[in-house]
C-alpha cells in the first residue's frame, strides 16, 4: 500500500506523483496537510499516517524537502526524482534530468518523489485526508515576503522568455533583448555566465541551479546549449536559438534557428513585429 | 562563529553528456572539475559572516584525492581549513550524511552547517537534512536569504511567488540555493595563501549502499531537426510570421 502526500488536491506535480504511486500497485491514499508549514512537523505527520506503507510525493521543492526529512525520521533510504520504477529498480534524474541513473533500492518500504513531468497526472476520484499535526517545537514558517515585480510578468509564468547569454556583451548588451521582451508581454532571462558576471540578477538566470522554465517559446540569444542551461528551459513548448556560430549545440535543442550576429537580429525582429502589430 | 561548509566535487560537464565505457560514470578525461552553485554561494555566505564577525570557516568533502583540489578553491575563497574524507568509491546519501556527522562529532561544536540545497551530479535533496537529525540540529532548506545575529539565523527559503522566513536558534544545518549572494573571484595572492592553509585527510570506508546505482544512461535526446529561419537580421519576417503561427506575437 502506498500513501501519497499532495501539496493540494488539483496540484499538477502532486496528481503526477499520484500517477507514480498507483503504478506502484496496491492500494493508495492520499494526504494533504493544512496549517503554517513546518518541515519536520509536516513530515512526521505523513510517516505516521503511513504506518508501514510507502511514501511519495511531488518532485517540488516542498516534496522533496519533506520526503527527505521522512526518510531521516524512519532511517531509510530515499529516491528523489523517480522517472521510472519496477519493483526495487528505478531510473532517477541526475543533473537536473540531463542525465539518468538506474538504481536498486534496497529496503522493504520505497520512499520516493516523482520527477516532474516524467508522469501523466493522474485524475483522483477519492477524497483528500487532510491531516492536521499539532505544531510542537519544530521549526517552523513565520512570515512570508513577495517581491515587488513592479507589474511584470515573473520567469517562471511567463508564455515567451527572451533569454541572453555570453554573446550579449555586458549588461547594457540586454536593452535590446528587454524592448523584444516588452512587445511580447515576456520575461527576460539569462545563462549563469550573464549572473556570474554581475550583468543580470540570479532572479534572471535559466537553468539547474536557476528557475525552470516552460513557456510557449523560449529565445535563446547567444547561448551556447551547456547542459546545465538545457535543465531550465527544456519544458519550453518552443525553442528559437540565436547564435553566430552554427555548430552551437543549442541548435540540437531548438525548434527554429537563426544564424548570425543577435546585436543586428534582435532589433530586426521587434522593428518587423512594430510593423505588423502596427498595421 | 564557527562554519561548516560541505561541498562535493563534480565534472564541468559543458554541452554533452558522455559517459565511461562501463556506463558507471561520467567520461572526464578532458573535463575541469568544480563544486554546485549552491555550494559555493555557501562558502562566499560562510566567509562574510566570519569576515564580519570574527570565527572560523571549515570546508568538508567526501571524495577522490583529487577533491583536494575543490577544497583548495574554496581556501582560496577565504576558507581557513579543510577536513577531506577520501574514499575513491561512490556514496549513497545515507552512508554519506552518516560519514560527514561522524567527522562533525569529532569536531568542536560548530555554530552554522551549511549545505547545497542539492548537489550538482546526483541531486539527492536529502544529505543536509540527514545530517541534522542525526546530530539533533534545527535545520531550514533552499535558501535566497541569511542574517545571523544574536546567535539566531533568518532563514528566507525560496518558494513559488516569493520566500518563506524561519527564525532558528544556532547551532542549526541550512542548506543553501546559487543567488543567496554573487560569489567573489578568488585573488591571486588569496589562491596562494590557500596552498598553505590546513588540510586534514583521511580515509574513510564505505558502508553497502542502500540506495546502489546500476548504470548511468544518457536520455535520449527530442531529436530535434531546427528549421533554420535565415541568416542575419533578414530572418526576421520569418521569426514573426513563426511567432503567429505559435499564438504568442
Ligand atoms: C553544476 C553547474 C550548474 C550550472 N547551472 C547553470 C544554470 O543554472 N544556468 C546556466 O545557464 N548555466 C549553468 N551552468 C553553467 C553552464 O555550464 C555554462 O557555463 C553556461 O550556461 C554558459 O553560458 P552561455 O551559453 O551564456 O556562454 P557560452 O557558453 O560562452 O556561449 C556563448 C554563446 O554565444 C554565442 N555568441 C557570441 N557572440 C554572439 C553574437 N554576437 N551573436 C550571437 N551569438 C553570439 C557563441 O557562439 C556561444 O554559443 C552550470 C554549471 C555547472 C557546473
Ligand atoms: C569516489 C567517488 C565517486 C563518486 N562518483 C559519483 C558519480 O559518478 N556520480 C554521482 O552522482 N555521485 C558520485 N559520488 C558522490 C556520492 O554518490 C554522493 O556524495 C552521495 O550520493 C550524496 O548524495 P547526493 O549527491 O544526492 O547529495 P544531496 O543530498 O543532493 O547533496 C546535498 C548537499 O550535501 C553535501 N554533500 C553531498 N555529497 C557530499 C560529499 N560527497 N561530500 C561533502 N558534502 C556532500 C553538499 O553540500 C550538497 O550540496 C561519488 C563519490 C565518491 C566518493
Amino acid at each position: 500500500m502506498t500513501l501519497v502526500f499532495m501539496e493540494s488536491a488539483d496540484d499538477e506535480l502532486s496528481r503526477q506523483a499520484l500517477t507514480l504511486a498507483q503504478s506502484l500497485g496496491g492500494d493508495v491514499r492520499a494526504v494533504t496537510i493544512d496549517g503554517p508549514y513546518a518541515p519536520s512537523v509536516w513530515a512526521a505527520a505523513i510517516v505516521e499516517a503511513a504506518g508501514g506503507d510507502d511514501i511519495v510525493g511531488p518532485g517540488s521543492d516542498r516534496g522533496n524537502e519533506l520526503l527527505a526529512h521522512a526518510a531521516a525520521q524512519l532511517d531509510l533510504p530515499f529516491a528523489a526524482n523517480v522517472s521510472e520504477i519496477q519493483g526495487d529498480e528505478l531510473t532517477r534524474l541526475r543533473w537536473g534530468g540531463t542525465l539518468l541513473e538506474e538504481a536498486r533500492l534496497h529496503s522493504d518500504r520505497r520512499l520516493l518523489s516523482s520527477a516532474p513531468f516524467a508522469f501523466a497526472p493522474a485524475t483522483w476520484g477519492q477524497e483528500v485526508a487532510v491531516l492536521t499535526p499539532s505544531f510542537g517545537d519544530g521549526v517552523q514558517v513565520v512570515d512570508h515576503v513577495a517581491p515587488d515585480m513592479g507589474g511584470k510578468v515573473s520567469l517562471a509564468d511567463a508564455k515567451v522568455v527572451v533569454s541572453g547569454g555570453r554573446g550579449v556583451g555586458s549588461a547594457e548588451g540586454f536593452a535590446i533583448l528587454e524592448e523584444l521582451a516588452a512587445l511580447l508581454d515576456a520575461a527576460v532571462g539569462c545563462s549563469r555566465v550573464v549572473t556570474s558576471a554581475g550583468w543580470r540578477p540570479h532572479s534572471d538566470q535559466v537553468g539547474q541551479t536557476g528557475t525552470k522554465v516552460s513557456p510557449d517559446l523560449y529565445i535563446a540569444c547567444g547561448i551556447s546549449g551547456a547542459t546545465q542551461h538545457i535543465a531550465g528551459c527544456k519544458g519550453a513548448k518552443a525553442l528559437l536559438a540565436i547564435n553566430a556560430d552554427k555548430e552551437a549545440t543549442i541548435f540540437a535543442h531548438a525548434d527554429y534557428a537563426v544564424i548570425g550576429d543577435l546585436h543586428e537580429i534582435v532589433p530586426a525582429i521587434t522593428a518587423e513585429l512594430r510593423k505588423v502589430k502596427g498595421s | 562563529m564557527r562554519i561548516l561548509v560541505c561541498v562535493k566535487r563534480v565534472p564541468i560537464t559543458g554541452g554533452r553528456m558522455v559517459l565511461t565505457a562501463d556506463e558507471q560514470a561520467i567520461e572526464t578525461k578532458h573535463l575541469g572539475f568544480t563544486i554546485s552553485p549552491h555550494e559555493e554561494c555557501g562558502v562566499e555566505e560562510a566567509v562574510r559572516i566570519v569576515e564580519a564577525g570574527g570565527g572560523e570557516v571549515v570546508v568538508l568533502t567526501l571524495g577522490p584525492e583529487e577533491a583536494a583540489e575543490q577544497i583548495r578553491d574554496c581556501m582560496a575563497i577565504g576558507a581557513d581549513r579543510g577536513i577531506h574524507l577520501v574514499s575513491s568509491e561512490e556514496w549513497d546519501p545515507q552512508a554519506t550524511a552518516a560519514a560527514i556527522a561522524d567527522a562533525i562529532r569529532a569536531e568542536d561544536p560548530f555554530d552554522l552547517i551549511v549545505f547545497g540545497n542539492e548537489s550538482a551530479d546526483a541531486g539527492g535533496y536529502q544529505v543536509g537534512i540527514r545530517v541534522a537529525y542525526a546530530l539533533g540540529l534545527p535545520v531550514v532548506t533552499g535558501l535566497k536569504g541569511l542574517t545571523v545575529d544574536a546567535g539566531r539565523a533568518r532563514c528566507e527559503q525560496e518558494v513559488p511567488g516569493g520566500r518563506d522566513v524561519y527564525d532558528v536558534a544556532l547551532p542549526a544545518v541550512v542548506s543553501v540555493k546559487e543567488g543567496l549572494n554573487l560569489p567573489r573571484y578568488p585573488s591571486v595572492p588569496a589562491k596562494l595563501r590557500a596552498k598553505s592553509k590546513p588540510l586534514d585527510a583521511r580515509l574513510v570506508e564505505r558502508p553497502v549502499s542502500k540506495l546502489e546505482k546500476l548504470r548511468l544512461v544518457v536520455p535520449e535526446g527530442s531529436h530535434k531537426q531546427a528549421e533554420i529561419l535565415g541568416e542575419g537580421p533578414a530572418a526576421a519576417p520569418r521569426v514573426v510570421e513563426v511567432m503567429q503561427q505559435l499564438g504568442v506575437a
